[in-house]
């Protein structure tokens, strides 16, 4: 299907996959990309890669944006990511924050996942790349 | 008219059940894309014949989590389930956090559900101007059963009785005296009054003024809308909730109030399209327009007044067509 026009609301999916214990960081970000304008479906915490691909593809989102603290993201990330190819869904763009050590970050880069935010990222910063993600370059 | 020719192949796609087509021609009824209306009408003609229940009532009192033990009792049944959660955009920058769908326990792997999440924006009333149409594509897909959780509602957020067959209002206890419960606006649009946090104290009360409230007189079409008390985390009632939506669904079959409430909510959909339509028209036409550009002036300048302006376009504008 043909990219949106610009003018209807970029829908984003946030979610915890994992068991980390709070969500604070992504409420921030999901609540800096609300004030950007963006729809924002919050699934929260202690979600399966499962969860989170039937979450995006049931919402049909732009973009989707995942959090972890708890070191699991080398074990869950590249499963989202090879469960949205086998859905046919490789084209949706997934970006990702939290403790992830830059060798990690590289890493998973590779495997496609399309940007990646540390502590002390700013909020102008993810929701910029977020809307490129989800539009193309302006 | 509509021959089997004539079906795009998306809407035929809905109704295979495909899910991604479903999802995909969700996101383009939201956003007026063009290019889904002939999808819609071609699959109008089979819809309205499955229960279609609102859950509304102030915001925090548990409708999300209500709509997730519903769905699970009626997996349990072997019923299929579409639901749509309504959520407020942003007035001032049209953004918005759709955060249903963590009250959302299903197995991951469960097609007998589809849970769509979609942002008011900008519409009065508890739902989006297009939520109506998406139950409809819930419904073409298949599945049994199609919830609508409205928006966090206050007392006068009434659109779902333009879209459900049955509509529960969910409250909880202490929300206020039984005065409360004479006043106009969420409390007339019933057909199941739900009492959800049941585990907290005050419940019974809050149940009993609800009884009260049925008993001073007839309700819409002679339906007493029965009281149900709930609680999602004992969990208490949520069996019987189901029962009461399904005794009202049973009630519109026997008394023939099933094609009645459709065809007075079809009446007001149509109204309502062509009220938007017209409105925006003459919106635009009183800047563009010179003719009408001039006439708003003239009120700008008090030489005629806001009445006598629409009048006026109503006659010469629009009846003469």
């Amino acid at each position: 299907m043909a990219r949106r026009p610009k003018s209807t609301p970029i829908r984003v999916l946030i979610a915890k996959p994992g068991l980390d214990g709070h969500d604070r960081g992504a409420k921030v970000v999901a609540r800096a990309l609300r004030d950007a304008g963006m729809e924002v479906i919050y699934a929260g915490l202690r979600q399966t890669p499962e969860d989170v691909v039937r979450a995006a593809l049931e919402e049909d989102v732009d973009l989707i944006g995942l959090s972890i603290l708890s070191g699991a993201h080398m074990a869950l990330f590249p499963r989202i990511l090879t469960l949205l190819k086998k859905e046919k869904a490789g084209h949706i763009p997934v970006f990702a924050g939290g403790i992830i050590p830059d060798e990690d970050a590289r890493r998973l880069k590779k495997a496609g996942v399309r940007a990646i935010f540390g502590p002390g990222t700013t909020l102008e910063e993810i929701v910029t790349t977020a809307r490129q993600l989800a539009r193309g370059p302006a | 008219m509509s021959g089997a020719a004539r079906i795009p192949p998306v809407a035929r796609a809905i109704r295979r059940g495909d899910r991604r087509a479903l999802a995909r021609a969700i996101t383009a009824v939201e956003n007026a894309d063009p290019s889904i209306a002939p999808v819609v009408r071609a699959l109008y003609p089979g819809t309205g014949t499955i229960p279609l229940v609102g859950l509304c009532g102030p915001l925090g009192v548990g409708k999300s989590s209500l709509l997730s033990a519903l769905i699970g009792a009626l997996r349990a049944q072997g019923k299929t389930v579409g639901a749509i959660a309504v959520d407020p955009s942003s007035p001032f920058t049209g953004g918005s956090v759709l955060g249903d769908r963590i009250r959302l326990e299903r197995r991951a792997d469960d097609d007998g559900v589809f849970f769509r999440s979609m942002a008011s924006r900008g519409e009065a009333g508890g739902v989006a101007a297009t939520t109506r149409e998406v139950a409809r594509l819930l419904e073409a897909a298949g599945f049994d059963v199609v919830f609508v959780e409205t928006v966090g509602s206050g007392q006068v957020d009434v659109a779902i009785r333009e879209i459900a067959t049955t509509n529960v209002v969910v409250l909880v206890p202490h929300l206020g005296d039984e005065v409360q419960t004479l006043k106009a606006g969420l409390f007339e649009i019933a057909d199941v009054f739900c009492v959800n946090k049941a585990d907290l104290p005050g419940s019974e009360l809050a149940a009993r003024d609800l009884a009260e409230l049925v008993s001073l007189g007839k309700g819409r079409d002679n339906w007493a809308p029965p009281i149900v008390r709930t609680s999602t985390t004992l969990p208490l009632g949520v069996s019987e909730l189901w029962q009461a939506i399904a005794s009202h669904e049973s009630f519109l079959d026997t008394y023939g109030g099933r094609l009645a409430g459709e065809r007075r909510r079809l009446a007001a959909e149509i109204a309502g399209r062509l009220r938007d339509r017209v409105g925006k028209d003459v919106s635009e036409r009183l800047e563009r327009d010179p003719e009408l550009r001039t006439l708003l002036d003239r009120v700008v300048a008090r030489r005629t007044d806001p009445m006598s302006a629409a009048d006026q376009l109503y006659r010469d504008w629009y009846r003469r067509r």
